[in-house]
């Protein structure tokens, strides 16, 4: 478990930066490090073997995090842990201080980073999800200039990204949270804090008719763990925002599940995944609508 | 002596090491640097099954920095392979088993080549560049599949079968036709391993000038390795020295000889330097001993009443290639034969035992070797059986237990146990909880909706074990062990035992033994283990044996030290030495406890001015003694363990609720260590039953061969671990009489979690046989999936 050799360089400025990632290393391929929770240990187990390592953790520019024109704009470097605790996330986007409360342990989320989980594309990693349903927009700079690409559009299969080898994802940036708006994470996990057998981000607005108690609108349902990429299961958030979500309409949205395409794991079969995102759509269904009973496991 | 122990044993003396440890001076093999140290990586086979058709080291050996490369052919010139024989089963088939293979891989992870380099980074490097051409052959991963054939893994063999044992006691047929009741169910049980924090690792260092090899080993039989690493290497066993520096946890994953580690011991022979490896997290679960996995065929036969009238089991387990060395691939089986309906009075029994060859990792002793199975399997019939009849199984329970009347007991196993508390421990449970209202708990539970299950598991721990099994069976294990005490020139006393440490605090329930045996502080005692040059020959850790028989040593050796103490202060006081004690460090007049002497008057006296005593023996000041038990084959420990769980019937979780340990082990040296060995033993065994698996594909591919996959209980996942200690009679013995600890936990916790869960499977007309009981296979057994 000794990583091959590495060049390192930390860069000193985000234009340093993006200058090494846009000179193609001779010897081969360049790795971004933030924090490094999941590359680091790639490379130990030389499952990753980058010929030069770029180390962004000094850029102070990109540990933004603020609210600007209605959006949460998180730098790429903002940790899992000040996501979970900064009162600006758990205002602006509840749904990721709480999915940040149950990523992994303690120690990695004083050290992972929102840009850093992003970029990975783990299938297995809760923020993508978070990200496509809350409409993220990601933010992409290289020396030739910048691009904001959705998140719909960013994952492109298993730890594939929209990302060119020159580019480096600075920043990304969320609808801000109303009054209206709900959410819920749902993670099945064997021990607290492990790879999820399933997991599932949801958003929703709460119908403009307060009496309607029943009515959700603008419905975003974010399925992880189970596929090569976060899936978005249209078809269930289609059906659920249809009408009055009673026994039936929400046995109908988990039966339109059958259409997202699962993977096994060693551990874990396709029916045993596929039941569970049923389970994971109920207890969020009952959350979105309940917004005061927080859903968990 | 009394039930009591004199002070300090007894006594919940904090485990000696922990602070140093917890200072960071802790001194792992990792930790040792020698003069010139090179360090090794292993490069291992890809294929669960194939030939060795060509090696090419030339790449491997250009990288700057690389020593040397070494393929099994080169380890071969100074190491002779062996086999994992056992002379009281003359029919077990060994195969010949060499340090890297040569010709033909077995496992995936089975040592192919070794790389010694300047760096581990470099030998890692250096790994990845060697070419091994490889024929593939058919894996054999399923036990049933090598049962009844398959591809044979050893052609000379003629076999896949390496040992089959049986017994048979009572009439089984008439006691099956009797029955009012005959369960019969298949239990499977997933592959396990140790997971010690600690990884296997060594530093060897041989000197050509003396033929002299000193090896740093994360072991728990320095002695056992002493003795194998002389044979095969052909060393002089004197010039051998193993020395175990502080041991991070072994669980006996660090009990038998490894390839890749005798092959270390090779390189620094091939080259006279000293050559360290440490495996790493991966080759850890790829080449590290596994256990456990069984199927057994189960049947129980039970009367009307309750009776429990017969067990038949015929158990099925996988060894991996080859039959674990020294100590054989016997014991797992034998250990199953002999624990089946452990706690019950029961008249007939029809048991086989059979362990096959098939091409996943050696798998061998972890704690518990085969017991855990056992109890698992009886405690599960005992419960189906119960309910099938409509009786109560903790009813069930109390009818059968072997009560104290019945002793000594005479079991259908062919063991007899002189002691056995059992009924004691239902008693104390009873005294502990309301079984009837956690039934009711339960109960309520279920009619409200939940999925809540009780479980209750009776055990039996074989501790301590004589020569009856090794040493009879011309296996070169001690089950002796020997302990040197001496009076130093200052008063304090050092002591050197045979008996080793690996974090359950051993050296520390050495001190309280010898503490008490001479009647001195106990922070005046400092003890040595671990180191063959200084100590006894003696067996180390394994079978729950530490304290009960190399403790027993300590108590003897101390006991002879302070008979000589007390002589050398009649003497220089000229009085009689019935007539002085020794009392904490201080030579008394025994009736009065007047002072006369201090230790270190005596100690000056003996090693500085021995010219001033009158005429008699020349002051030793030092005494030994070595123990083994030769009065029985074990001593008995024994128990009851009590498992709540709630199971979300949507996602199949299981959440352990409440977990008691009721135990019985005679004479207890330190109830705070005692605790400790019981928790971690439960948790070992909750592990087993609802996370750990080792899960290999088809092929003979690990596909949980990291610790993200490989999952063990957290402080999370457990609940607390009650425990309820009885003190029944301490067995009839001239010296402290003591019963092993260290696998009672792991002996029943599965079977008391297995049985919780099915319980709440039970009320919607489920059952699971299988451990880990994970959430998917709950889920399968509800029809939810």
């Amino acid at each position: 478990m000794k990583p091959a050799a590495f060049d390192y360089v930390r860069a000193t400025s985000l234009t340093h930066a993006l200058d090494l990632l846009a000179s193609a290393d001779p010897d081969g391929e360049t790795r971004v490090l933030a924090g490094g929770q999941s590359l680091v240990p790639l490379m130990a187990m030389r499952l990753a073997a980058p010929a030069r390592l770029v180390d962004i953790n000094r850029l102070a520019a990109l540990e933004r995090l603020e609210v600007i024109d209605g959006r949460l704009v998180i730098g790429a470097l903002v940790r899992h842990h000040r996501l979970a605790t900064d009162p600006r996330v758990a205002s602006a986007a509840p749904l990721l201080a709480r999915a940040a409360t149950q990523v992994a342990h303690p120690a990695i989320r004083n050290r992972g980073t929102f840009g850093g989980s992003l970029a990975h594309a783990d299938p297995a990693a809760a923020f993508p999800a978070c990200a496509l349903a809350l409409g993220a927009t990601l933010t992409l700079a290289s020396a030739a200039g910048r691009r904001e690409v959705p998140a719909t559009a960013f994952f492109e299969g298993l730890y594939q990204t929209a990302l060119r080898p020159d580019e480096l994802l600075v920043e990304v940036a969320v609808p801000a949270a109303t009054a209206a708006s709900r959410s819920a994470f749902v993670i099945f996990t064997r021990r607290p804090g492990d790879f999820p057998v399933a997991g599932l981000a949801a958003v929703a607005r709460a119908a403009d008719d307060r009496s309607a108690v029943d009515r959700l609108a603008d419905i975003r349902l974010a399925v992880f763990g189970v596929g090569d990429t976060p899936l978005l299961a249209d078809t269930a958030a289609a059906i659920l925002e249809s009408g009055p979500i009673d026994a039936a309409r929400i046995d109908a949205a988990v039966a339109a599940l059958d259409t997202l395409e699962i993977r096994d794991s060693a551990t874990a079969s396709v029916r045993y995944r596929r039941h569970l995102v049923g389970v994971a759509l109920r207890r969020a269904t009952a959350a979105l609508l309940r917004p005061e009973a927080v859903a968990c496991r | 002596m009394s039930t009591d122990l004199p002070a300090p044993a007894g006594e919940p003396v904090p485990h000696r090491r922990t602070w140093r440890l917890l200072h960071g001076r802790g001194r792992y093999v990792g930790d040792i640097r020698l003069p010139g140290l090179l360090h090794a990586a292993v490069l291992r086979a890809p294929h669960a099954h194939a030939s060795i058709d060509a090696i090419d080291t030339a790449a491997a050996a250009a990288v700057p920095g690389v020593m040397a490369v070494f393929t099994g052919a080169d380890i071969a010139t100074v190491c002779a392979p062996w086999r994992g024989t056992h002379g009281l089963y003359p029919r077990l088939a060994a195969p010949l088993q060499h340090a890297v293979a040569i010709d033909t891989v077995r496992w995936c992870g089975e040592p192919v080549a070794l790389v010694v380099a300047a760096s581990r980074a470099v030998a890692e490097d250096a790994t990845a560049l060697i070419a091994v051409d490889y024929t593939p052959r058919p894996a054999l991963a399923d036990p049933e599949a090598a049962r009844g054939g398959g591809p044979l893994l050893h052609p000379d063999l003629g076999t896949n079968v390496c040992l089959t044992a049986a017994h048979e006691a009572g009439d089984v047929d008439a006691a099956f036709a009797a029955a009012a009741v005959v369960v019969e169910e298949t239990f499977r049980f997933g592959r396990h391993t140790g997971v010690p924090l600690e990884p296997r690792g060594l530093v060897a260092d041989f000197d050509p000038s003396e033929r002299r090899l000193t090896v740093h080993h994360s072991h728990q039989c320095p002695h056992q390795m002493q003795h194998e690493f002389a044979r095969l290497l052909g060393l002089a066993e004197q010039r051998v020295r193993v020395i175990a520096p502080d041991v991070g946890g072994a669980f006996g994953i660090k009990q038998q000889l490894y390839g890749d580690e005798i092959a270390v011991c090779a390189a620094s022979l091939l080259l006279g330097r000293p050559v360290a490896w440490i495996a790493d997290r991966l080759e850890s679960f790829s080449a590290d001993i596994h256990a456990r996995e069984h199927v057994v065929r189960g049947r129980i036969a039970l009367s009307a009443d309750g009776d429990i009238l017969a067990f038949a089991v015929d158990d099925l387990h996988a060894i991996g290639p080859y039959s674990q060395y020294p100590r054989s691939s016997a014991g797992e089986g034998r250990a199953v034969l002999a624990q089946t309906g452990a706690p019950y009075r029961y008249r007939a029994l029809r048991a086989r035992s059979t362990a096959v060859f098939q091409t996943k990792g050696m798998a061998g002793h972890y704690r518990g070797v085969g017991q855990p199975i056992a109890c698992a399997v009886t405690e599960a019939l005992v419960d189906r059986a119960a309910r099938k009849v409509g009786l109560d199984p903790v009813a069930v329970r109390r009818r059968n237990l072997v009560r104290a009347a019945d002793l000594p007991w005479r079991a259908p196993t062919g063991l007899v146990y002189p002691r056995l508390a059992v009924a004691d421990c239902m008693a104390a449970l009873d005294a502990h909880v309301d079984l009837a209202a956690l039934r009711r708990d339960c109960d309520d539970a279920r009619r409200a909706g939940r999925m809540r299950g009780l479980g209750l598991a009776t055990f039996v721990e074989l501790t301590s074990r004589g020569p009856g099994f090794y040493g009879a069976g011309g296996v070169p294990v001690s089950s002796r062990d020997g302990c040197t005490v001496r009076l130093e020139p200052g008063g304090g006393v050092r002591a050197l035992a045979s008996v080793t440490e690996q974090g359950q605090g051993t050296e520390t329930g050495i001190a309280q033994v010898i503490a008490a045996a001479l009647g001195v502080p106990l922070d005046t005692v400092e003890v040595i283990t671990g180191d063959t040059a200084t100590t006894f020959h003696g067996g180390g850790t394994w079978g729950s044996r530490s304290m009960a028989i190399g403790g027993e040593a300590a108590w003897r050796a101390g006991r002879a030290l302070r008979a000589e103490i007390l002589d050398v202060a009649a003497r220089l006081l000229q009085a009689d030495a019935a007539a002085l004690d020794l009392r904490d460090g201080v030579i008394v007049e025994a009736a009065t406890s007047a002072a006369r002497l201090t230790l270190a008057e005596i100690a000056a006296v003996g090693h500085f001015r021995p010219h001033e005593l009158p005429a008699g023996p020349q002051p030793q000041l030092v005494a030994s003694a070595s123990f083994g038990p030769l009065d029985g084959p074990f001593r008995a420990g024994s128990g009851i363990q009590l498992a709540v769980v709630e199971i979300d019937p949507d996602s199949g979780a299981v959440r352990l609720d409440r977990f008691v340990v009721v135990h019985e082990c005679g004479r207890v040296v330190n109830p705070l260590l005692v605790d400790e060995q019981i928790r971690g033993g439960v948790a070992q065994g909750i592990g087993a039953t609802l996370f750990e698996e080792l899960i290999y594909d088809t092929d003979g591919q690990l596909l949980t061969g990291s610790l993200a996959d490989y999952l063990l209980p957290t402080a999370a996942d457990l609940c607390d671990i009650e425990l309820v200690h009885v003190h029944a009679a301490p067995p009839e013995s001239d010296g402290l009489g003591l019963i092993g600890v260290g696998e009672a936990g792991t002996v029943g916790a599965a079977a008391a979690v297995l049985n919780a869960v099915d319980d709440a499977l039970a009320a919607r007309g489920a059952s699971i046989g299988q451990i880990p009981c994970t959430p998917e296979r709950i889920l399968t057994a509800l029809g939810a999936i």
